[in-house]
């Protein structure tokens, strides 16, 4: 198998695709925060600036996800159809909710009326929570094993197979730790009364995601065992857990000392180590069949050919700087506390 | 109703709706670019309120166009699995191309173009409008690339066999520009082209009639009624030239196109008609050997008809195929009646005192929707029974995890979602232009 620095292709792309949607999580993750807050902010002109904190970058931090989709596709074309069209009505939601919550950013600002208003501000709200949730929700039943049978193709029955209990934990998981880093790039945005207001609210947050969190990795660690398999192996990997405690513990500190910019760069990072569990607890499995682990979908079998592998990391060692630059571009044009003018939402 | 037809039905209704977008906001920022750089370049403010003005209409196409065009990418996984699995190894990279080049420019530069008019320079604005408007040219390539891959296949070959037998790529290039990719793309770039600048036409003309915003309204409707009038005389070059290629690459879709069942005589070109699959014969306004001419410059010449193909390979809806074609060539021939005309009036100084040709051109807005509409229909119909041309059939490349039943709860769901989102969007639109520059 043809290899890059001593690493085969199909590692190499997993490396690319997890990065991809740990970009995604990280940028959409403090976005979709952000609007799961939305509803406790009362005000009009509260709701108009923290709408307008995300204003410029959250279709910018879109594109991460449509860019994750198309790297999955491409490079593991039998992975990308095997978990969306078993994970079918999970995914068919995020998409009406990613519309509600794209129409109602989009369309709030364009009438005066407080009945539309309102309407936009639960709509976009209640879409942040449900999407926020939902990849949780994929997340968790992609680390518990679905049923798939030796043709790739999901044998589960039901339609509300893909809410059980572990995919309900990690669901609640993700959005409180999301609305942990949606507040605090709000206040990073923010000044005033609503400054004040959401200092109370992070510190709220920060305690129910250690709480949710500590269950979830309880239940994980007792219920489904083959997920720490790679740890009790390779002892040395437990230096992963523990850099995210770290991480996650020293959110609360900065919070406390109020230095909000190291703060959200920590909830980053923590959403990066998490992810970087994840791929650990997976690799070098992406798919894990309930029914045998035969029918397991590794990187190798669903990869594509190397040909195709060797196209798109040109592909990334080209577009990825580039994406890079024009993002920081726009960061840095809309950097500091949000300032409302006529071409505000 | 069976899983593949439901299938079908979503992906045609969800892909049709979502190209309502696209084009607009292709055209439209073609036409943001121009107001912006002539204000830059002539300081006239009124270029300055033009490029403001049609910066908001913008954001509602480009934002709807994008999240519909999420639903796309995810659909192929989620109804199409067979499909992905076949393709992903070549159809996916196209996808992959276009979210790193293509989609990563546009919406990066978009937020500077819409909040960012008092915090850059001008000239930082227009480089963000012209990133905004190339990262959907690009787009553009990259989707019609991948979609022209299936009509056309090329630069691939297939491995394994039955169920683990997929399409992988020998030779990139190959596959980028296979035998349709360019004849198409400026198809639809110009098709783009043409449903921005008359949206335009059709807001400004509207001004004039009713005498409000008249200054700003001529400068608009001139430069946008130029660019309507040169792409749509570009399409029949592009039109036509698509035409030779499907003859030479589809030879099935060409048939039913002009719905030519006889094997091997010459064929007739129709100006409309009606296909009758049964007696195999069409009724109508035709040109004796019309088509023949055309491919061949010879009325005699042979054309391959649909009978040369067995019943199971050849498209079935051959009425409608032809219906969707012949409509989509007679829009494109009455743009150019409506702009050359308009032209014409407008360089004798006259346009502007004739109201039923402004108020032809408010209606007109709709003509280039529908043309780009019905012609992927024909495009898309056509290449039946192959979702993968002469490789795979539609019939075997839709979920087969999925049931019919989340395909009906998803189909209907989409079907509400879109049906709001589209009125909300007219209803925006309309308070837009009535507020006006």
């Amino acid at each position: 198998m043809e290899t890059f620095l001593g690493i085969d292709y199909p590692t190499w792309w997993f490396l690319v695709v997890g990065g991809l949607f740990s970009g995604y999580a990280i940028l959409d993750g403090f976005d979709f925060g952000a609007g799961a807050w939305h509803l406790f902010f009362k005000k009009e002109q509260s709701r108009r600036i923290a709408l307008n904190a995300i204003g410029p970058v959250w279709d910018g931090n879109e594109v991460w996800l449509v860019i994750g989709g198309g790297a999955l596709f491409a490079g593991f074309p039998v992975l990308y159809a095997t978990l969306l069209s078993a994970m079918y009505t999970p995914f068919m939601l995020f998409l009406v909710f990613i519309i509600f919550r794209a129409i109602a950013i989009e369309f709030r600002s364009k009438e005066e009326g407080k009945l539309w208003r309102k309407t936009w501000d639960i709509c976009y709200s209640v879409s942040s929570i449900m999407l926020a949730f939902l990849l949780g929700v994929v997340l968790g039943n992609v680390l518990q094993g679905i049923a798939i049978d030796e043709k790739y193709q999901y044998q589960g029955t039901g339609f509300f197979e893909f809410l059980n209990p572990y995919a309900l934990m990690t669901g609640c998981t993700t959005l409180a730790l999301f609305m942990v880093h949606g507040a605090i790039y709000l206040l990073l945005k923010t000044e005033g009364r609503l400054y004040a207001k959401l200092t109370l609210l992070l510190k709220r947050a920060i305690i129910g995601f250690m709480v949710i969190f500590g269950i979830t990795s309880l239940y994980t660690l007792l219920y489904i065992p083959h997920l720490s398999d790679d740890f009790k192996s390779s002892p040395g990997l437990f230096i992963v857990p523990v850099l995210t405690f770290l991480s996650i513990a020293n959110v609360p500190r900065l919070a406390s000392k109020k230095n909000y910019g190291y703060a959200f760069f920590f909830s980053s990072l923590t959403i990066g180590f998490l992810l970087v569990l994840v791929a650990i607890e997976l690799y070098p499995t992406l798919l894990i069949s309930t029914l045998n682990p035969q029918y397991n979908i590794d990187v190798y079998k669903a990869a594509s050919s190397t040909k195709s592998m060797g196209i798109m990391l040109i592909f990334v060692a080209i577009g990825a700087p580039l994406v890079l630059g024009y993002t920081i571009f726009v960061y840095k044009t809309f950097k500091g506390k949000v300032k409302l003018d006529e071409h505000s939402y | 109703m069976d899983t593949e037809i439901l299938a079908r039905i979503q992906f045609a209704f969800t892909v049709s709706f979502h190209y309502i977008y696209p084009p607009l906001s292709i055209g439209l920022g073609l036409l943001l670019v121009v107001f912006e750089s002539l204000y830059l370049k002539t300081k006239n403010e009124e270029y300055h309120q033009l490029a403001k003005f049609w910066t908001k209409i913008f954001a509602l196409t480009f934002g709807i166009g994008v999240v519909t065009g999420i639903v796309m990418e995810f659909e192929f996984g989620t109804n199409w699995a067979v499909y992905s699995r076949y393709v992903g190894d070549v159809f996916g990279s196209a996808l992959a191309a276009e979210g790193i080049f293509a989609f990563a420019l546009e919406s990066g530069f978009l937020g500077v173009l819409l909040f960012g008019w008092n915090r850059v320079k001008p000239w930082v604005h227009l480089v963000s409008t012209i990133g905004v408007f190339l990262g959907s040219m690009f787009s553009a390539i990259w989707i019609v690339v991948a979609n022209s891959w299936q009509q056309t296949p090329a630069g691939y070959h297939i491995v394994g066999k039955g169920m683990h037998a997929r399409a992988e790529i020998t030779d990139f290039w190959a596959m980028v520009f296979n035998p349709s990719s360019v004849d198409r793309l400026l198809h639809v770039w110009l098709g783009a082209f043409l449903a921005g600048s008359f949206l335009v036409l059709s807001v400004h003309a509207y001004y004039l009639v009713k005498g409000k915003h008249v200054a700003i309204s001529k400068r608009a409707f001139k430069i946008a009624l130029i660019v309507a009038m040169v792409f749509s005389l570009g399409q029949l070059f592009t039109g036509h030239h698509s035409a030779e290629g499907v003859a030479k690459n589809q030879p099935a879709k060409l048939a039913a196109l002009e719905g030519h069942f006889d094997a091997k005589a010459p064929a007739d070109m129709y100006l409309l008609g009606w296909v009758n699959k049964e007696k195999q014969e069409v009724t109508g306004l035709k040109i004796p050997g019309g088509l023949s001419w055309l491919l061949h410059y010879d009325t005699k010449a042979p054309v391959v008809g649909l009978n040369a193909f067995p019943e199971k390979d050849r498209p079935s809806q051959v009425n409608a195929i032809f219906q969707f074609y012949h409509l989509m060539v007679a829009i494109g021939m009455t743009l150019i009646g409506l702009t050359v005309w308009g032209s014409f009036l407008l360089w004798r100084g006259q346009l502007y005192n004739k109201k039923w040709m402004l108020w032809a051109f408010v209606f007109a807005v709709f003509l280039p929707q529908v043309a780009n509409q019905v012609g992927w229909f024909a495009a898309e119909m056509g290449r039946q029974p192959w979702v993968v041309y002469g490789l795979l059939r539609t019939s075997d490349a839709f979920s087969q995890a999925v049931s019919d039943n989340q395909i009906l709860f998803s189909l209907i769901l989409f079907l509400m979602v879109y049906a709001l989102l589209f009125f909300l969007f007219i209803y925006l639109l309309t308070k837009k232009i009535k507020h006006g520059p």
